[in-house]
């Protein structure tokens, strides 16, 4: 198990590296110049050469790489361009942590909520209930977060006025306020995932229901409480964590989304805000930060997944 | 669900039944046709026809509300925002229809060589489409528009790229169960090029469940293209792309709520309708219905 969590890590530090080369070559390909940019449109050419030479933009490009690279692994990701003087490190974990906040939160709504209605959707297949449920996640899975957030900001923000249809944080104010800020951007980035993990836990517990295992169970007399917890949701929880590691990359992109429509200040409207002002330093820290956090919440999600089932384990 | 299996998913179903037929009798399949249909006249009919001029600014009709004369209402510049849904409809459709035309034509160039060539190429191809996908896709589509900067093809070209290795990935697999059949190997034996073999005898037998994966990337092209609308990165303004009219309709959702009200809705019924499509021909395929 330690052998494979530790090839586990080494692979994502390979796939690190590998995107860290690919950002690096993407946003070198981005039009314009850093140095015009920060010197402003009357930048004398002497000024411009000197910030240059101090930028390090004169260097090679593979040398440019590695510097960036060396910096990052001890924490360095340079200064941003658009918040002059500001690092990008620092502006980062800022963020960061915002957006762990949000997505914690969806979590939290997502993992009961799809459970719940996903188990009881697939005790009673084709029912009543089962097919409002069906109608109800093929809807949620159809809509892009800004359509939902919409959706959401009208019912519960104009129509039943309870609560705020913007989220911009505030130092002073406290938890509990912040929470109710938290509310609407969480809901409307939990929808898509909800949808998804739901239907797989459906089909899971009809899976599970219907197998010998239970069959033998239930004739040897073993309650049905007892089947449900022993038996069914137990086997349905392992493939509803695999959707939701791969619902982890929608949640990701749905950060930016999400961050935007509500003027959420995370990790997502921060990427957006580099890429529209071309920030180079900060749309590299940024995507790479993403992308890291995508790659560990997958192995967290697989190590639950082995968890919850043993037999899987690697010797 | 489970009834008759069909072991070869790849196979076309036996029935003669016409396809909308079987479409219509699968589960959601008469909702995702009318959806569709629905759709698929507005766009007919926006070519020909819109009520007002989608672009044509009115001072002194701002922000009227969904009345007879404009039944959606109006935007803060007085454009009638029906007109808008209408022609931004066109604008989804093919943004759409073309970024999954370039990702099915990206994917299946390099799904169906590396599943016909196989080992050393097969390899490095997949491995390569595995680290694409590492990135979330609106991640990638947010960086490859930074650097293309937004518009209208760049957009399409976005979609292609993001949605390519999905679909590679797809037709590899698909290739590789072909790959082993007789009649592959009966023309390879009698001397057809490559090239031939692979476009005459693999390419239609893939279809199936390639025409799956197209439809659900179609919806998530969707998605992502007016994800992108919204977020700026998109079709610029003035154009009607539903993505950015929400977006323009966002911060006057208080006062005016029909102008970001109206394309969610649209945007959610055509992706509904798609979704609900492409899973009843899934099932199709499958033989599930």
């Amino acid at each position: 198990m330690l052998a494979y969590v530790i090839k586990r890590v080494l692979a994502i530090a390979a796939s690190l590296l590998v995107a860290s080369v690919l950002v690096f070559a993407i946003v070198q390909v981005l039009p314009g110049d850093v140095a015009q940019m920060i010197l402003g449109r009357d930048a004398t050419p002497e000024s411009l050469a000197a910030l240059r030479r101090d930028l390090g933009l004169d260097q090679p490009l593979p040398q440019r790489y590695g510097d960036w690279i060396a910096g990052v692994l001890r924490g360095d990701f340079g200064r941003a361009i658009s918040i002059p003087g500001f690092p990008v490190g620092a502006l980062i974990a800022d963020r960061a942590a915002n957006s762990l906040a949000l997505a914690a939160l969806a979590s939290l709504l997502i993992v009961p909520l799809a459970i719940g209605l996903g188990t009881l959707a697939g005790l009673r297949p084709n029912g009543l209930f089962d097919r409002i449920v069906s109608v109800g996640s093929m809807i949620t899975i159809s809509l892009p977060e800004f359509a939902s957030a919409i959706f959401l900001i009208i019912l519960f923000a104009k129509v039943f006025p309870i609560l705020p249809s913007m989220s911009i944080l505030n130092a002073r104010i406290g938890l509990g306020a912040q929470l109710h800020l938290l509310i609407l951007p969480a809901l409307t980035l939990s929808l898509i995932s909800t949808g998804y993990v739901l239907r797989m836990v459906r089909a899971s517990v009809i899976e599970v229901a219907t197998s010998e295992q239970v069959k033998v169970a239930t004739l040897t007399g073993v309650s049905p409480g007892r089947i449900l917890f022993q038996y069914v949701l137990r086997n349905a929880l392992a493939p509803a964590v695999t959707i939701i590691a791969m619902n982890m990359g929608w949640l990701i992109g749905g950060l930016v989304v999400v961050e935007t429509v509500f003027a959420y200040p995370g990790l997502g409207s921060l990427l957006l805000h580099a890429v529209t002002q071309r920030d180079v330093p900060l749309i590299q820290g940024a995507a790479l930060c993403s992308v890291g956090a995508y790659l560990v919440m997958n192995l967290i999600a697989d190590l639950i997944y082995l968890g919850l089932n043993p037999q899987l384990r690697p010797a | 669900m489970g009834g008759a299996s069909v072991t070869d998913v790849s196979a076309r179903p036996p029935a003669r039944v016409p396809i909308l037929l079987r479409i219509a009798q699968a589960r959601g399949g008469t909702a995702g046709l009318i959806l569709i249909g629905f759709w698929l006249t507005v766009f007919l009919l926006s070519l020909a026809w819109t009520p007002h001029d989608p672009f044509a600014f009115s001072l002194t009709q701002k922000l009227v509300a969904p009345s007879a004369d404009f039944w959606l209402g109006t935007d803060r510049y007085g454009r009638d925002v029906l007109s808008r849904i209408m022609a931004g409809c066109r604008e989804v459709m093919l943004i759409s229809a073309g970024g999954t035309a370039l990702a099915l034509a990206l994917g299946l160039i390099v799904g169906v060589t590396a599943g016909f060539y196989g080992r050393l190429y097969d390899e490095g191809m997949m491995r390569l489409m595995d680290i694409l996908m590492a990135f979330p896709s609106l991640l990638l589509a947010l960086l490859v528009v930074g650097v293309l900067g937004p518009g209208y093809f760049n957009v399409i070209l976005v979609v292609g790229a993001v949605f390519a290795p999905r679909i590679a990935r797809v037709a590899r697999g698909a290739v590789l169960e072909v790959r082993q059949k007789e009649f592959v190997e009966a023309a390879l034996a009698r001397g057809d090029s490559a090239g031939n073999v692979m476009l005459v005898e693999i390419l239609p037998n893939i279809v199936g469940p390639l025409g799956v994966e197209v439809g659900v990337r179609f919806a998530y092209a969707i998605f992502l293209s007016a994800s992108l609308g919204f977020l700026g990165l998109g079709v610029q303004p003035p154009s009607p792309d539903w993505g950015l009219m929400v977006n323009e309709g966002r911060e006057l959702v208080d006062v005016a709520p029909w102008i970001s009200l109206a394309p969610a809705c649209a945007i959610a019924t055509l992706v509904v309708g798609v979704n609900l499509l492409s899973e009843a021909c899934r099932r199709i395929w499958a033989g599930e219905a």
